[in-house]
């Protein structure tokens, strides 16, 4: 049941990444990394993290990815239309960091082969769960997490701010 | 689990999937009638009364209209989008409902069943993650047709969705506050007795957080005074404006759709859900009975609240709107989550 779930998001996840990539339509590519995220949603859910596949969904599909598609279509979609051919420097260098990171990413997979987790405990991966988790292991962290996104914030206020 | 199980889970849910879409559907046509007769009393005029008693046969005959309309596809449209748009519109809208409890968890056959799609612990974000994804099918809709007017449409209900979201997800807080669960069941269960126990009320003082959060679903659901989107003397129809036939009865349907299910949220976090308000003698399944006329009944007293207020005050402009909502809604919202956080803490609010 999980492994067939998994394929299916896999193919799912895979063939919309490439839609993202090839698409030479912005918006187009935007909605297909729409249902990107969405199937890394369903990948949450297979391993039993109900709170952050739905918050995937709200915060990433739901919020950033509507920004972003109101950034693309507040911009002219003609210039995007047209076909650009990469410059030589992106020609050479994108294969390049490619194989780098497939190299690094298949290294990954090879040394942890078929690793074996601990059965998930009942009432894993809800909100409960996570807050307690959240706010005794992990509330340092946590704490320095939120401060790096209110000094981001304001550093966009700051950035924002100069052109007001 | 056994196979007895998943053969009992599986016919249970389907029959339930399958009654949730009838009334569903039943209620967006009869709102359709509601919304028209409302309006005509409003506005001293008569409104649809020809077809049938009252014009109750008006829905029908706007169905059959719908179907037998030809359906034109602008020419420069971008085809894939424009025809995936109006589903895109109505599936996300329909997901929603499917955590909303419409009664209480009961016996039957030996097993628990409760009325709703799905009892989930993390109902309340579901169907926030489900009516945040209709937005696309407005961006796409108003994109797709290649026309300024749908195009603007479409930006404007992307930015109002935006701004309106955070001060909805924000007003909620002050109820999973003081409920201590994301599960709608539980948080339904807490508000029972006296209709001064619901959240609204007494039972969580959530009296700001209601009214926040009817203000941005009006927002939500681009429902008047915030139709910005569709505003028809600025913008024709808004992102709606290319489409014909069934695709357009498709967005119309999914308005309606999610005006129920805000109208359904705003009463399981507020108003008690399922929950009658004052005890009653009996139980079983009278009371049950009873239990998800009362749910119902309460969801319909909002929708006459919609359409009344759709009819009664005038449409907002736009810099209004985004100071009302990030200015107005947004402080307010935070403002409710400070105020509940520290009656929490004082143990001022029933547990």
């Amino acid at each position: 049941m999980e492994a067939i779930a998994f394929y299916v998001l896999a193919v799912l996840a895979v063939a919309s990444a490439i839609v993202v990539i090839v698409h030479r339509n912005p918006v187009m590519s935007a909605l297909a990394l729409a249902v990107n995220l969405v199937t890394i949603a369903g990948f949450y859910l297979v391993l039993r993290a109900q709170f952050v596949a739905l918050l995937q969904v709200i915060v990433y599909a739901g919020a950033i990815l509507v920004l972003i598609v109101f950034v693309i279509m507040l911009l002219n979609l003609r210039e995007e239309l047209k076909a650009r051919s990469p410059g030589t420097f992106q020609k050479w260098l994108g294969p390049i960091l490619a194989l780098v990171f497939a190299v690094v990413l298949g290294r990954a997979m090879l040394a942890h082969a078929a690793p074996s987790f601990p059965a998930p405990v009942p009432g894993f991966g809800t909100a409960a769960a996570l807050g307690i988790d959240l706010f005794s292991r992990f509330y340092y962290p946590f704490e320095v997490v939120s401060l790096l996104l209110v000094v981001a914030m304001v550093g966009a206020v700051l950035l924002a701010k100069r052109r007001l | 689990m056994t196979v007895s199980d998943l053969v009992f889970d599986v016919i249970v849910s389907l029959v339930k999937i399958g009654a949730v879409i009838a009334v569903l559907f039943t209620v967006v046509s009869i709102m359709t009638w509601v919304e028209r007769r409302l309006s005509g009393l409003i506005q001293f005029r008569w409104g649809p009364n020809r077809v049938g008693p009252l014009g109750l046969f008006q829905p029908i005959a706007d169905g059959v209209k719908f179907l037998m309309k030809e359906e034109i596809v602008p020419a420069e449209a971008h085809k894939p989008a424009y025809v995936l748009a109006p589903a895109m519109a109505l599936v996300p809208a329909l997901c929603a409902f499917a955590v909303i409890p419409f009664g209480p968890t009961v016996e039957a056959f030996g097993r628990k069943v409760p009325f709703a799609i799905v009892d989930i612990d993390g109902g309340i974000l579901f169907a926030f993650a489900a009516s945040s994804l209709g937005v696309f099918a407005i961006i796409t809709a108003g994109w797709a047709s290649r026309n300024k007017y749908a195009l603007m449409g479409g930006l404007r209900s992307s930015a109002q969705m935006i701004s309106y979201e955070l001060a909805l997800a924000l007003s909620v807080i002050g109820v999973l506050l003081v409920s201590g669960t994301l599960r709608p069941m539980a948080i339904v269960e807490r508000q029972a007795g006296w209709f001064w126990n619901w959240n609204a009320f007494a039972g969580g003082w959530q009296i700001l957080g209601f009214l926040v959060f009817m203000i941005a679903g009006f927002a939500e659901t681009n429902r008047a005074p915030f139709d910005l989107p569709e505003a028809e003397s600025e913008l024709v129809a808004g992102y709606h404006t290319e489409y014909s036939s069934m695709k357009f009865a498709m967005f119309f349907m999914s308005e309606y759709i999610n005006m129920t299910t805000s109208a359904a949220m705003a009463v399981t976090l507020f108003l008690g859900g399922w929950q009658l308000g004052f005890p009653v003698p009996f139980s079983g399944w009278p009371l049950w009975a009873l239990q998800v006329a009362a749910f119902w009944a309460k969801v319909g007293a909002l929708l006459l609240f919609f359409v009344w207020v759709r009819w009664t005050l005038p449409r907002f402009r736009y810099d209004h709107l985004m100071n009302l909502g990030w200015k107005g809604l947004f402080p307010l919202s935070l403002a409710n989550v400070m105020l509940t956080a520290v009656l929490a803490a004082l143990g001022w609010v029933r547990r």
